[in-house]
């Protein structure tokens, strides 16, 4: 039996709404993501995908339920789990380098380990030219990479990633993905991925998990029988693409809201 | 500060600057004379100088300008630095923020100088009153501006930094520490050309040393020109420190963008 790296037991979030009373934004989430997976979110904006990242990386409890990462129940945050926002937050100071050693300074890693560590990973990021320049000399999609390193710097055992690309040009993201692809293939990791494309969602992943509207609860599993996960170009313009397309467009009730 | 030298423009408007310094030198020593503005109005460029070497030789100038620029000194160190804490903690604790705010607001409207009285009541004509008055003036502008930036780090970073299990105080070491330091110096500019004043304030309101006493000294004497060598001195202070200030500054900020730094 495959080890089971992210696990999501029977998952409530409720908040306090500003009002007082609770808004529950997911619920009754129950799935897990097994070693070397790549699992996409979808679903409407505002049903609760961030949340349910949010719970992953051990930031917010749950209401109900439980998260495992690795077998261990998730409590607070770990370093089982890495983190890659929209946002690229690399901090303006540090060169790229620094910005990638980041969370090994965090662990206390000697120098060293951290340096070398760095160096490997921005040369597979394609960033090896740039590893003593500062945030603000690179451009959007190199400092993305960047990030990409950083999270990958830790070494963590699943990957959480919210929209990453999603402020991107439509260029820039298509390597951008094929990058995280590669890597992910390469490195075996396993990672669990939100976002609004519906093509990303396919082009990068073994499985789509589709979300409902607030409270969001998971109404559909689509396994993506598309071979070849370390070349999501490739995968992209694969024949089945424009069925799960159309699949994933009704599920999401996309044809409904124009009409 | 990153002005390039070898650029030719650059090199030409440097000399239009330093020709401006030679007409305003020449305009001071004989315009008044020419304007029959009487020496105690306004003392040519020649009679301040001669009352510069006066000073120096027998109204031990140096030393009360280093006085002066010892409280400058100490007074803006000990400032920074209690801003600099007193932003820390309140950027931390939006509750003690919003419980002193109201006073710290009242203090910070409150004319700083007018304290110097006071403070020279409570500790006599030495050189805390000054040392005080500096203190409080450059505290405000320091704790504003490390507050304002402490509050205005993303807040997707420290959870990005808690997702990679920082402690509070590497939070506070890795992320918002260097946040603030844009900001801080930005404060810093403003807080040493105060602290010049706050001195400067307490010097007149008592005491026989610093460049305030020989003003008031000069001014009780109709001696113009030793005013204008003290509020030259004075200027002087102002400037080293200002330029000292600006030097720290790039190394410290050098990873901004020049432009950035200067907006700050």
């Amino acid at each position: 039996m495959t080890k089971r790296r992210l696990e999501f037991r029977g998952v409530t979030k409720r908040f306090a709404s500003r009002k007082g009373d609770a808004v529950t934004a997911v619920t009754a989430l129950d799935f897990h993501i097994e070693d070397g997976e790549v699992v996409s979110i979808i679903g409407p904006s505002g049903c609760g995908k961030s949340t349910l990242l949010n719970m992953g990386s051990g930031l917010d409890p749950a209401s109900e339920g439980e998260v495992f990462v690795d077998g261990e129940l998730v409590t607070k945050p770990n370093a089982h789990v890495a983190f890659m926002l929209q946002k690229d937050l690399l901090l303006p100071w540090r060169t790229i380098r620094e910005n990638v050693e980041f969370g090994l300074e965090v662990l206390h890693r000697p120098a060293r380990e951290r340096g070398e560590t760095a160096l490997e990973l921005l040369r597979k990021c394609r960033l090896s030219d740039f590893v003593d320049h500062y945030p603000h000399q690179l451009s959007g999609g190199m400092r993305q990479r960047a990030a990409l390193a950083r999270t990958l710097a830790v070494d963590p055992a699943v990957l959480l990633m919210d929209e990453p690309f999603s402020a991107l040009d439509a260029q820039t993201k298509m390597v951008l993905q094929q990058d995280l692809g590669r890597t992910l293939a390469e490195t075996g990791k396993t990672a669990l991925f939100v976002t609004h494309d519906l093509v990303e969602a396919i082009a990068l992943s073994h499985r789509v998990l589709v979300m409902s509207q607030r409270p969001g609860r998971i109404i559909r599993e689509l396994i993506i029988d598309i071979p070849d996960m370390g070349n999501p170009m490739a995968r992209r313009k694969h024949q089945k693409v424009g069925g799960y397309v159309a699949e994933l467009m009704e599920l999401l009730h996309i044809e409904e809201a124009v009409a | 500060m990153d002005t390039d030298l070898s650029d030719p423009l650059t090199r030409r408007m440097m000399a239009l600057s330093g020709l401006l310094f030679v007409l305003f030198i020449i305009a001071w020593e004989w315009l008044p004379g020419l304007m029959k503005i009487p020496p105690f109005i306004i003392p040519p460029v020649s009679k301040v100088w001669s009352e510069f070497l006066r000073m120096m030789a027998s109204e031990h100038l140096m030393y009360h300008t280093a006085i002066t620029a010892m409280q400058v000194v100490v007074g803006f160190v000990l400032g920074m630095l209690l801003g600099m804490v007193v932003g820390f903690l309140l950027g931390m604790s939006p509750t003690a923020e919003f419980v002193l705010s109201p006073y710290i607001l009242a203090l910070q409207i409150a004319p700083k100088v007018a304290f110097a009285p006071l403070f020279v009541i409570w500790f006599g004509y030495t050189v805390y009153p000054k040392i005080l008055v500096a203190v409080l003036i450059v505290f405000f502008p320091v704790m504003v501006n490390v507050l304002g930036a402490v509050r205005s780090i993303d807040p997707d970073i420290v959870r990005l930094a808690k997702s990679f299990t920082a402690s509070r105080f590497q939070i506070f070491r890795m992320i918002e520490f260097p946040a603030s330091l844009g900001p801080l110096f930005a404060g810093l500019r403003i807080a040493a050309t105060l602290a010049v004043i706050g001195v400067v304030v307490g010097e007149l309101v008592g005491g026989n040393t610093g460049l305030g006493y020989l003003l008031t000294f000069g001014e009780g004497a109709g001696n113009t020109a030793m005013v204008f060598v003290s509020i030259i001195m004075l200027t002087i202070i102002g400037i080293l420190l200002y330029g000292a200030i600006v030097i720290i500054e790039n190394r410290v900020l050098h990873f901004m963008p020049a432009r950035d730094r200067r907006g700050a």
